[in-house]
């Protein structure tokens, strides 16, 4: 307990002078207030409007949340159809690929054509971002069952659901938590991405993205900083709630999830 | 007057087992286990010995020859036999209790009699103190009580075991060695056991039978008429000593083959 309350009071020390080295290199160079506004102007933005800073961060949030969700489900069903065998794998597998390596700028154009601009293009993108990890680490968790434990199943009979459900999905869920744990930073990173191309731009429905395209264009710097603020808040929250359920679903019984008693 | 033959547990006749790469596990192979017998298989590496207890197990099927498991395919018997590997092969995210259940519930034991027949059984393997653990708080040697306990679960009339011990510290492994001697005096099932020690083997065995590599051959058969019930005594009696100290001679001997 003392030393968290220590590593908290390290963390925050080096906010403050980071803070302090930001108003100092204000005050030296004399930067004009539109390229770099002071912290205490940022705070004053976000204080000012924070109804409208909190909706966009709600409209992101839900967004990132959808499409992540999506891609849990069809990740995982995915990787269920790869397991059954190489031959499947083979086939499929370079296409999980093309999803890893296509831009996301690339594609969202033809997406905002397909399905319109707004909260819907922007989860889809979210979801095709973030798919890619999911599948990938699921299906290494679902095939990696050591041999043994395969034998030992078949040695008692074993009928192919009993396989699936006793054995390989339980032995993959540590691998979907890596998976969803990469999954949730891309998505964030995609829906606000996908919001400058395709959010919806009726008053009181932008996200994160599309305000942060609003104030740069409106010289709204104050602002557009408290909006990066806020993107960087929702990033974090994503990685510690799925860092909540990685814990309280494995802490009992995988390695990974051992607290360490000494730091 | 009736003649009776009784079934031997494993039958092998003339079996061969090829692998992939065209060398020869094992060839022309005749092998028979009576029931309640132990017999203990050792030989240097590369001899089939594994693949002896794979064939018996089914999970592997002979290149020729036969294979007869209480007069069953082993496919067939499988129902009746347990295989304890060399890993203790735990589920990590089941605990104790839920890991010696799992054999009974793949075999679709109704979750009452489970809980009778994984009670009973923890309690005979000393694991009372720790059904609610997880594998990852169990030393090596608690673990793979476990695995005996999930083996025996099913009542198996045969169990086969490819070097269940070979993990563990040399006092572990005696203290095993002597539980699984005792198991086998309230359960009676007929066993299978691969092993790289002799000492072991002897303790443990009422038959050794040693192998040659290149390709594997049952090169002796040597059987052990130590008195049962064995104890840790029984490793100092004169001889003890002597039968290691001529099964070891046979394994120099198949070792130069």
């Amino acid at each position: 307990m003392k030393q968290r309350l220590i590593t908290l009071a390290n963390a925050l020390a080096v906010f403050g002078a980071l803070l302090l080295l930001w108003q100092l290199v204000l005050w030296i160079f004399r930067v004009p207030r539109f390229m770099l506004p002071s912290p205490w102007a940022v705070a004053r933005a976000v204080e000012a409007r924070f109804p409208s800073l909190a909706t966009s961060f709600a409209i992101t949030a839900e967004e990132t949340l959808g499409g992540l969700l999506a891609s849990i489900v069809v990740g995982a069903a995915v990787a269920l159809i790869f397991a059954q065998s190489r031959w499947v794998r083979r086939m499929l597998y370079p296409y999980t690929l093309l999803l890893q390596t296509v831009p996301i700028v690339a594609i969202a154009p033809l997406i905002l054509m397909w399905v319109g601009a707004g909260t819907f293009s922007v989860t889809l993108i979210a979801f095709i971002i973030s798919l890619a990890p999911i599948i990938a680490n699921t299906t290494q968790g679902l095939i990696s069952v050591e041999e043994n434990l395969v034998h030992l199943f078949l040695m008692h009979n074993a009928s192919r659901s009993q396989l699936l459900f006793k054995l390989r999905l339980p032995h993959a869920v540590p691998a979907l938590f890596v998976g969803i744990r990469i999954a949730s930073g891309i998505a964030v990173i995609g829906a606000i991405t996908g919001e400058l191309y395709a959010g919806s731009s009726r008053v009181g429905q932008g996200g994160l993205g599309y305000s942060i395209l609003y104030a740069s264009s409106q010289l709204q710097t104050d602002y557009l900083f408290a909006l990066v603020f806020a993107a960087t808040v929702l990033g974090f929250s994503f990685f510690f709630v799925v860092m909540f359920f990685e814990w309280y679903f494995l802490h009992r019984w995988h390695e990974s999830a051992r607290t360490p008693e000494v730091e | 007057m009736t003649l009776h033959v009784a079934v031997p547990e494993v039958e092998f006749s003339a079996v061969s087992k090829l692998f992939g790469n065209g060398r020869a596990a094992l060839e022309a192979v005749d092998l028979t286990v009576h029931k309640g017998e132990f017999v203990s298989i050792i030989g240097p590496s590369g001899c089939g010995k594994s693949t002896v207890l794979k064939l018996i197990s089914g999970l592997i099927l002979p290149t020729t020859g036969t294979i007869r498991v209480d007069g069953m395919t082993p496919k067939n018997a499988r129902e009746t036999v347990s295989y304890i590997f060399q890993d203790p092969t735990l589920l990590p995210w089941r605990t104790v209790r839920q890991n010696v259940a799992l054999s009974l519930e793949l075999e679709g034991v109704s979750s009452h009699r489970r809980q009778e027949k994984t009670g009973a059984l923890l309690d005979l393997v000393g694991l009372r103190a720790v059904v609610d653990a997880y594998p990852r708080e169990l030393s090596g040697g608690m673990k793979m009580r476990v695995s005996i306990a999930r083996a025996l679960a099913t009542s198996p009339r045969l169990l086969l075991m490819d070097e269940p011990f070979a993990a563990l510290d040399e006092m572990s492994r005696d203290h095993l060695n002597e539980e699984l001697l005792r198991l086998r005096l309230e359960q009676k099932w007929t066993a299978v056991f691969v092993t790289h020690s002799v000492a072991e083997a002897v303790f443990l065995s009422t038959r050794i039978v040693v192998l040659k590599p290149n390709p594997g051959r049952v090169y002796a058969t040597i059987p052990i008429d130590l008195p049962q019930p064995r104890t840790a005594a029984s490793r100092t009696a004169p001889e003890f000593e002597a039968l290691v100290a001529q099964v070891s001679h046979a394994l120099r001997g198949a070792r130069a083959q």
